[in-house]
């Protein structure tokens, strides 16, 4: 039972950091229709960043931690975001009109060169950092095993629901977000009634971008190394995610992702834990089967 | 454009390259962990300084220029093209007669054959899935769990069952196929990119589980000494078993290794051939027409009466049966496999092709493959960038000719013009 706790909470970790990058996928993929490949990049290009930032204000000398998240959390938030809007402005824009494939091979292609791009400017090595947010609270005990939950864990979680609650009403009361809800419907009506679809599709690659950047910064914290390849696995999962809950449903990107970190760390502690990437594909194939357009998906009309 | 406007272009992108270099380009971190910082001001200089004078060339030369923008494609290429066609016949036929004869030539030493050979692999495997994306539209990103499968189960036959490569190489394709039609099913329901994501799923499982089962392929380590394809019987080794026959000795030529070589160029070069011509007969059959119409409009062929389900079959089998030959080949010409050959950037790679190409353009292929297998091979001192390249290549082709390179497909069926009952031209 405490075991199952405990992976009941690494589970939802793992599931809110999915979650956070599989809303930028459901986001861009909601309102252009394609899938960003290089979105895995980004988060990983934010990790990057806030490693970066924190070893500046380590050498620096800035002694408090929560000061140090929060500058960190903003820098990484800015630059990652010139990144997700360059990437859309130079690979995607162009390719707005072409036929579907194009911007997809466009999409793999970035995410190559922005692979690549790291690991030649930082290094293929990997890098690491000393852990900053220690400490970690028992919830329970028995028979020596202690169900602890960390400090870095409770704040991701806080973190993501914060975010989950401002993106809501980002989206459901602000004028950016009946914009971006207009685009998503029909790009060219909403056009027609003066909205600016191509600053609100940048736009929402760089929100997009920036939850991803705050992805980014709690993994550099929670697990302390990064190399330039954690892009790929992590982003095919968070599309993974975002498929499952429900391609183009916010709160669908966050359920797919809690449930493929559930998936994962249940499947790693009780079965074969190599296979952990097979079983979060195979949960994706099945519910693909049976509810081909996600769980809190929409069904998509096809008009002949 | 004024001069101020171009200044103002130029300094807008030179700010974001600011934002963008600043932090990756002028911080390095050490190597795992540490304090250590590296801070490059002179990296981040140049890049805001390149940006800079390459937006202002280009919005001079936009403004003085063409006028119109930037072209969208190569017009002179696409008049080339236009003029070379009517002779298309002629010029396959001396390419391929050159592609023939060109081991036999006596500049051709090792490293071209070898090359050539590579190259052929990879049009082999853009033809293949040229069948699944290109004929049947059905978007596949985990080609590459197929080539992989036709590899191992070559390897596994031969090694385990003492076959030769000619009695493994259908098996191998029948395996592959099987995992075609396999991976088929889930995903028959599937469109676009739902498709996409999980046929690139099943390629990383693929992957997964060829790296973790262990007691049957042998893990990481990768599968060794796989035996190579005999000549009727003569095999290439320099010194030949007792009781059977190298293949110098029977045609008393001295031993060179590149006899071997030769040999494997052409084998490749016989499947590649098949499988052109059978994509080439295929698209006249019914099958072939129902892959087509597939891809034109699912629902209208629906209505028509065709099954999807045994059309995205038997697209995906043959597909995969071909990957399969591919991987066969693959397996014994390098005598050596393990996993980390069939990642997921293959599948790019093959997928790259088919479109840069020119989606369903045979021709188009071989350019691609030309150009995106070639070259890298040939700027060897540029290794390091060879995938930044690579990457780069990708996106500026999209974004400049997202038809690809020969963009035109002729209609596998002319109706009126040309004599009632014959079909029309084949593709480019």
């Amino acid at each position: 039972m405490e075991y199952f706790l405990q992976q009941l909470i690494n589970g939802l970790t793992l599931g809110a950091v999915y979650g956070l990058i599989a809303i930028g996928y459901t986001m861009v993929y909601g309102i252009i229709g394609m899938i960003n490949f290089a979105h895995g990049e980004i988060y990983m290009i934010g990790s990057f960043i806030a490693l970066i930032c924190f070893s500046i204000l380590g050498l620096a000398g800035v002694a408090s931690v929560p000061l140090a998240i929060l500058v960190v959390l903003l820098i990484a938030i800015l630059f990652t975001a010139a990144y997700g809007w360059a990437v859309e402005r130079l690979a995607y824009r162009p390719l707005r009109g072409s036929f579907r494939l194009a911007p997809l091979i466009s999409a793999i292609g970035m995410s190559i060169f922005l692979q690549n791009y790291v690991q030649l400017i930082q290094g293929a090595r990997v890098k690491a950092m000393e852990p900053l947010v220690t400490g970690a609270f028992v919830l329970m005990e028995k028979g020596g095993f202690n169900v602890t939950i960390s400090v870095m864990q409770i704040v991701i979680m806080a973190l993501t629901v914060v975010l989950m609650a401002g993106f809501s009403l980002l989206i459901s009361r602000t004028s950016l977000g009946r914009a971006q809800r207009a685009c998503e419907q029909d790009r060219k009506m909403a056009a027609l009634c003066g909205i600016d679809a191509d600053r609100t599709v940048s736009l929402t690659f760089v929100l997009g971008a920036g939850l991803a950047a705050v992805a980014g910064v709690m993994t550099t914290l929670h697990y302390g190394v990064i190399d330039f390849f954690i892009g790929f696995l992590v982003g095919l999962k968070a599309f993974t995610a975002a498929v499952l809950g429900g391609i183009g449903s916010l709160p669908g990107a966050m359920l797919g992702g809690v449930l493929i970190g559930l998936v994962e760390a249940f499947w790693a502690a009780y079965f074969l834990a190599e296979y952990k990437d097979v079983a979060a594909f195979s949960i994706l194939v099945l519910v693909l089967i049976f509810r081909p357009t996600g769980l809190l998906g929409r069904p998509e009309v096809e008009k002949v | 454009m004024s001069l101020r406007g171009v200044l103002r272009e130029a300094g807008a992108a030179a700010f974001v390259a600011l934002a963008l270099a600043l932090p990756l380009a002028g911080v390095r971190l050490s190597d795992g962990g540490g304090d250590a910082l590296e801070f490059r001001p002179w990296w981040v200089v140049i890049a805001v300084a390149s940006v800079f004078a390459g937006r202002a060339a280009l919005a001079l030369w936009r403004s003085v220029g063409e006028g119109a923008g930037v072209p969208a494609g190569l017009p002179w290429f696409d008049r080339a093209v236009a003029r070379l066609t009517p002779h298309r016949t002629l010029l396959l036929g001396a390419f391929f007669l050159a592609v023939a004869v060109l081991p036999l030539t006596p500049f051709a030493d090792r490293r071209m054959v070898d090359l050539a050979t590579l190259v052929m692999i990879y049009v082999m495997l853009g033809w293949g899935l040229n069948i699944v994306v290109g004929l049947a539209g059905l978007l596949d990103l985990g080609y590459v769990a197929f080539y992989a499968v036709g590899a191992y189960s070559y390897t596994l036959l031969a090694i385990h069952f003492d076959l030769g490569f000619w009695a493994c190489l259908p098996l191998a394709g029948a395996f592959a196929a099987l995992f075609g039609v396999l991976l088929g099913f889930p995903v028959l329901r599937l469109r676009g990119d739902y498709l996409a994501i999980v046929t690139l799923g099943f390629g990383e499982m693929v992957r997964i589980v060829l790296i973790n089962f262990s007691s049957l392929t042998r893990g990481s380590e990768g599968i060794t000494r796989i035996p190579a394809p005999s000549f009727f019987g003569l095999s290439f080794t320099a010194n030949p078993a007792p009781g059977e026959e190298a293949f110098h000795q029977f045609f008393g030529l001295p031993f060179a290794g590149i006899h071997k070589l030769i040999f494997l160029y052409y084998i490749i070069l016989v499947l590649a051939l098949l499988t052109h011509l059978f994509s080439e007969r295929i698209r006249r059959l019914p099958v072939g027409r129902a892959w087509e119409a597939l891809r034109e409009d699912e629902i209208a062929s629906r209505a028509l009466g065709l099954n999807p389900v045994l059309i995205k079959l038997s697209a995906f089998g043959l597909g995969a049966m071909f990957a399969g030959f591919a991987g066969s080949f693959f397996a014994t010409r390098q005598g050596f496999i393990n996993p980390s050959s069939f990642t997921f950037i293959e599948s790019a790679i093959i997928l790259a092709i088919v479109v840069l190409g020119g989606m369903g353009s045979q021709v188009g292929v071989i350019c691609a493959a030309i150009v995106l297998i070639l070259l890298p091979e040939l700027a060897r001192d540029l290794a390091e960038f060879r995938m930044l390249l690579f990457g780069g290549a990708m996106v500026l082709i999209m974004v400049w000719r997202p038809r690809g390179i020969l963009a035109h497909r002729a209609p596998s069926i002319r109706l009126g013009a040309a004599a009632p009952g014959r079909a029309g031209g084949s593709a480019p």
